[in-house]
């Protein structure tokens, strides 16, 4: 039996993972766990709520979505011209077509240039190539410094929220890891364990070598790398460390300088429901002559990994997805079983797209049906990504991939009979009588999964089809 | 001349829930309706869909079309077969055939959607005292964009409507679902249940069989003492 503990634990790509399901029920089993996710989900959905029905909003939805869908379609364009951008302004530009491959160039790179000691600001498409895992390989001492990355690494853990990545730890199971750490009990308040964090990561800070990012979005016409942060690490972690490596996915990449005046608080209301973050840190090459601050070297690895694979294909809305985690907050699903249950680094409903679509159909595949495609999460994206729809896309997707026999034929046969009404009269009959014998019912497949947890709809004295003929149709 | 409306009553309805379609007849009956309902009706093929059987769902989509074509109206009591024929029938073709299927899609209606939104007339005559927790069912809500018709006939009938929290959370039913994840599936009823005790109201509504079955039975497996009923079963019972 799995625990919730097992699964927060740190797992690389490829790591064997426990079936879907005992994933979801070391998730119940844990009421910690869910009453963590339930305060998240209110906190976050209030304010999301507030910040998005400020005037001007629904029609800066539209803006974005209209900005990132060209964005995607002209995508190869706009990263040439990104790059074209960035290499004027004396950023060194890398491309990686696999995870493997950026992780690989990356961890080359800071050993070419001596670099012992590095910090991160929070960055989920470093999760995506396990970049830690690399470069500690390497020898490498890497810290995180997002506080709630901080707690997850301090852990042994991995995100379970893509912007709140350490939503499933309770304070009282921070204050006991800090507690751990300093060696002598800290209290159990909000500002003394940040206080502590705070003068573990500075000295860190100061010492680094190399700075590791992401990047929120990228300009291809002005080669400006944008981070949005709510504890000032971001800014430490690209001006302090003499090398900063920004990892960007290539979707990243906006047309204009001028689209962030809409992109920015797009995602900043639809993550935090702030109006806008406390930094936005706004890159511009490393250190020119004359400046004080900001590192000797700029580097940015753009990451396929799949994703312009998805081009043309009806998978290519996804790319749009700027990570707000607006429908992980949403999601009853998520709600329900939490991040680390999805198996992936990516959860929710954009993780249960993404994932299948970047690891593969055979990793993940059994995410878009576990998915109610209640449409809550279509609803909130802020740059419309019909992401129900491309659960039932990738559901078909799944189907034909790895076909599941029983499955095809029982579709198969089904739509074959209702589409005659007298085999759907017959087989309603059938089914209604079946309910009379509800422990014999429960035999069959369908009545025994639903049958755990919740009775069987008792039998009906006729059906709609059968109370008709008797009592309309005689009657006229 | 009355509106003439061809009854779609599902198969849900039909097979586990047939008084609902006879309400249904009553509601629209008593807004003026010549109710027909025709005998070659199946399924409208959602489950296929859903589960990523495009080709399987239009064959049954096919049949639907053929039997509905010539309707003036088609009226479901359910949010979320009457989406899958208006918002993903027009999909499942192309061509020649997808302009007759889009005329089917675009005069198919949710059962309170044609009693308020097509013939305005949310107040049938019916009186109902019980005081009723309604649930926005999802398909209803967002694909049909219907947030009020449902309420407007309760509050037309007199029924005290209460307002869950997190109304618009899905009740975890989705088909296939809730038998293919019930670990997931049922502790979200169990949610949304809980919700509906909080409020004090004996009775829950909404507008989907799908929705209503998943949670009475397990309403009835946790030995709740709770009403699951259709809005249009509530409303008929008021009508004289």
């Amino acid at each position: 039996m799995t625990t919730s503990g097992e699964l927060a634990h740190h797992r690389h790509p490829g790591d064997p993972l426990p079936p879907l399901r005992d994933r979801v029920e070391a998730t119940l089993h844990n009421v910690e766990l869910r009453g963590a996710l339930r305060v998240m989900a209110t906190r976050f959905n209030d304010a999301r709520e507030v910040a998005i029905s400020a005037p001007g909003i629904a029609a800066m939805k539209e803006r974005g979505t209209a900005i990132r869908a060209a964005g995607v379609q002209d995508l190869r364009a706009n990263l040439a011209r990104a790059e074209v951008s960035l290499r004027g302004l004396g950023v060194q530009v890398h491309h990686a077509g696999t995870g493997a491959e950026a992780a690989e160039l990356i961890a080359d790179l800071a050993e070419a240039r001596g670099v012992r000691r590095a910090v991160k600001s929070k960055s989920m498409a470093t999760e995506e190539i396990d970049l830690n895992y690399h470069l500690e390989q390497r020898g490498i001492h890497v810290v995180e410094t997002d506080l709630g990355e901080w707690i997850i690494q301090k852990a042994s853990e991995r995100p379970s929220h893509i912007i709140a990545p350490a939503v499933h730890k309770t304070r009282p199971q921070i204050t006991q890891l800090f507690s751990d750490l300093a060696g002598g009990d800290l209290p159990d308040e909000r500002e003394e364990l940040c206080a502590f964090a705070q003068q573990q990561l500075r000295g860190e800070f100061l010492t680094a070598d190399l700075g590791i990012s992401g990047a929120n979005f990228v300009c291809a016409d002005t080669g400006t790398i944008v981070l949005v942060t709510n504890e000032g690490n971001g800014r430490l972690t690209t001006s302090l460390p003499r090398v900063h490596v920004a990892l960007v996915p290539v979707e990243k990449v906006l047309a204009h300088f001028a689209d962030l005046a809409t992109m920015v608080p797009l995602l900043i209301r639809h993550a935090t429901g702030q109006q806008l973050t406390s930094y936005v840190t706004m890159i511009h090459g490393p250190r020119r002559d004359g400046e004080l601050d900001g590192p000797d070297e700029v580097h940015v690895v753009f990451l396929d990994a799949g994703r312009t694979a998805l081009l043309g294909t009806p998978f290519e809305s996804m790319l749009r997805c700027i990570r707000c985690g607006a429908c992980l907050n949403v999601c009853p699903v998520y709600g329900t079983i939490g991040g680390h249950a999805y198996g992936g680094v990516y959860p929710g409903p954009m993780g249960a797209v993404l994932t299948p679509l970047l690891s593969g159909l055979d990793e993940g595949s059994e995410l878009p049906g576990a998915t109610s495609l209640c449409g809550a999460c279509s609803a909130v994206c802020p740059v419309g990504i019909p992401l129900a729809d491309l659960l039932v896309e990738l559901r078909a997707a799944v189907a034909s991939h790895a076909p599941r026999r029983t499955r095809r034929a029982f579709f198969a046969l089904w739509s074959r009979a209702w589409s005659s009404p007298v085999l759907y009269r017959w087989s309603a009959r059938a089914a209604n009588r079946a309910r009379r014998w509800p422990r014999l019912a429960r035999r069959l497949p369908v009545a025994r999964a639903w049958g755990e947890g919740r009775d069987l709809p008792a039998p009906v004295p006729e059906t709609f089809h059968d109370w008709w003929r008797r009592d309309r149709s005689a009657a006229r | 001349m009355s509106p003439q409306v061809a009854l779609f009553v599902t198969c849900l309805v039909d097979q586990v829930s047939p008084e609902t379609g006879r309400s249904a007849v009553r509601l629209l009956e008593a807004a003026g309706c010549e109710v027909t309902f025709r005998t070659g009706q199946t399924c409208c093929g959602q489950p296929a869909f859903n589960s990523g059987y495009p080709a399987d769902a239009r064959r049954l989509a096919r049949h639907f079309v053929d039997v509905f074509a010539d309707a003036e109206a088609v009226v479901a009591p359910s949010g979320s077969c009457v989406a899958m024929v208006r918002c993903y029938y027009p999909t499942l073709f192309t061509g020649p055939e997808r302009t007759r299927v889009e005329a089917v899609a675009a005069k198919s209606y949710e059962l309170t959607e044609y009693l308020v939104d097509v013939l305005g007339r949310p107040d049938l005559g019916a009186h109902v005292d019980t005081t009723v927790a309604y649930h926005p069912s999802c398909h209803l809500l967002r694909e049909l964009g219907v947030r009020d018709a449902p309420r407007r006939v309760l509050d037309a009938a007199g029924a005290p409507v209460v307002e869950l929290v997190d109304a618009e959370r899905c009740c975890g039913f989705g088909g296939t679902f809730s038998v293919l994840h019930p670990e997931i599936s049922v502790p979200m009823a169990d949610e949304k249940l809980d919700r509906v005790v909080a409020t004090g109201a004996r009775t829950v509504a909404a507008c989907d069989t799908g929705c209503l079955v998943h949670l009475a039975t397990r309403a009835r497996h946790r030995g709740l003492d709770l009403t699951v009923r259709h809005v249009a079963d509530i409303v008929a019972d008021g009508l004289a």
